[in-house]
């Protein structure tokens, strides 16, 4: 049976309070509450404090989760912004928690959690973002490609926190359907994929059949992302999606799964580690390679580490069931058995 | 001239990665390369290297010219490696029954209005459109990646394609 601490936390209370104060007189960002939880930063690190106890994150790295966990909208399952907090999405509500997938925290009964709505939580994480994002730093591009977020409140960067996440509805290119990428669009060919040929497929269409005989080049599409580490649906068919993406240095969170998810490597290397889901324990470490294929558990965490800017093929299945079945212990936690 | 090389892997070049088990069983992660599968596969074999539930991925080898395909949905197909040519075809009459699942595989081209034709190269997408019926043709070995589901073409051979011990 799969474990089950990932169950919205029961009775859920009435709308916790989300406010906001400041901001500070000498770094010049603003606090945020939100129920029992306390965010404010200073020039390289953001503070979280609950009733059990404080936490310290660097900077970077929380604005970085934190974008993440605004584009996804709390994504599939749990986002790990370290080994200590993150969230947990129900699909309507989302729990937020300290220590809660961490044994030494929850043995020492310092684990917290509390549930949200997930508009409501949404509407606060936009906030922080926006208040702690200085001009120059954009938290979904690659170190190299970025300034820095340290330091005292400079101007905003609503340009970096404003990207619409590209979800294909049937697939990328087709008439009235997530345009391709180009120079006139706005999508330069990323520097580290300057090699990569882009070309265009031969689509001959007979009369009346131009909407259906339809091609593109996922490759090329890909080379010329802005973002990395954010999946973008680029083919639907049924709740079978395609999400591929650029990636480079570390994802910043640790996805914790609710579902089975496979990845599909199309270019380069990209190392995860794998950990347990509820503990954190070590389970593996993957090395995946272009055109290697793994599945991900659905009773794990993963991070990636990707040296060189790679393409990497994420596949999900969006049905909302599969997590009801999982945790009822109705559906297995890893893929396929042999 | 780009200092940055971009590998993608082909079916004469690919260097497989794996599973370094710490405290789990390398079976769990189902892992395989679409390219080491391709090679040793038979001409337009669609062998499933991943599934979630009804859904799989399948891997194809082309090579010649492939039987006819037709789905009561959607597919998705991307080249991998080499050249890929795609012919289209309405049939005439539904000759995949309602709400059947997966690719089935046809007898013979059937009647019906050409819809098309496609090449793809290496990297490139095509849409495999709901009820048409599809050939695919290479001069030379390719490798083709496909988004379908489960049904009567679908090969699985997870035993003879995955890694089952610690690398």
């Amino acid at each position: 049976m799969p474990k089950t601490n990932i169950q919205p936390e029961k009775p859920a209370p009435a709308a916790p309070a989300i406010s906001s104060f400041g901001p500070d007189n000498v770094t010049g960002y603003r606090s945020f509450q939100a129920g029992g939880f306390e965010f404010s930063r200073d020039e390289y690190f953001a503070h979280i404090v609950w009733p059990k106890g404080t936490h310290v994150v660097p900077i970077d790295q929380f604005l970085r989760s934190m974008i993440r966990a605004i584009a996804w909208n709390f994504f599939y399952g749990t986002i790990n912004f370290d080994a200590v907090f993150g969230t947990v999405n129900h699909y309507g509500t989302v729990d937020m928690f300290a220590g809660r997938f961490n044994d030494a925290y929850v043995n020492g009964g310092l684990d917290y959690s509390e549930v949200f709505d997930s508009d409501a939580l949404m509407t606060i994480f936009k906030d922080v973002a926006a208040d702690w994002t200085n001009e120059g730093f954009d938290p979904f591009a690659a170190p190299q490609e970025t300034g820095t977020a340290w330091g005292r409140k400079r101007d905003e960067n609503p340009t970096a926190l404003g990207r619409q996440r590209i979800t294909a509805r049937r697939m990328i290119g087709l008439p009235g359907d997530a345009e391709l990428r180009t120079d006139d669009n706005g999508y330069p060919v990323n520097r580290m994929f300057k090699d990569v040929v882009q070309d265009a497929p031969l689509v001959e269409a007979k009369p009346g059949f131009e909407g259906e005989v339809q091609a593109f080049n996922l490759f090329a599409y890909l080379s010329r992302s802005d973002v990395t580490w954010n999946p973008s649906v680029c083919s639907v068919v049924g709740d079978s999606l395609f999400c591929p993406t650029s990636e480079e240095y570390i994802l910043p969170i640790e996805h914790g799964n609710d579902r089975v998810e496979w990845f599909i490597q199309l270019s380069d290397e990209i190392i995860w580690d794998v950990k347990d889901r509820d503990s954190g324990h070590p389970r593996a470490r993957v090395t995946m390679r272009a055109g290697d294929v793994a599945a991900m558990p659905a009773d794990i965490r993963h991070q990636g580490f990707a040296p060189k800017r790679s393409m990497l093929l994420v596949w999900e299945n969006a049905s909302s069931e599969i997590p009801k079945l999982i945790a009822a212990g109705k559906a297995r936690v890893t893929a396929v058995d042999f | 001239m780009s200092d940055y090389q971009t590998n993608f892997g082909s079916l004469n070049h690919f260097q497989k990665g794996g599973v370094q088990a710490i405290a789990d069983d390398p079976k769990n992660y189902a892992f395989s390369n679409i390219f080491e599968v391709a090679s040793h596969a038979a001409p337009f074999e669609r062998i499933a290297v991943a599934q979630n539930f009804e859904y799989v991925v399948e891997v194809s080898r082309a090579e010649g010219r492939s039987p006819w395909y037709s789905a009561d949905h959607d597919e998705m197909v991307i080249c991998m490696d080499g050249v890929v040519e795609i012919n289209l075809v309405q049939p005439d009459a539904a000759i995949v029954a309602a709400g059947t699942q997966g690719a089935v595989q046809l007898k013979t081209q059937p009647s019906g209005r050409k819809m098309g034709r496609i090449v793809l190269g290496r990297g490139h997408m095509a849409l495999l459109p709901k009820s048409a019926a599809y050939g695919f043709q290479a001069e030379k070995p390719s490798v083709l990646m496909i988004q379908t589901l489960k049904g009567a073409a679908t090969v699985e051979k997870w035993a003879d394609i995955c890694q089952t011990t610690s690398s």
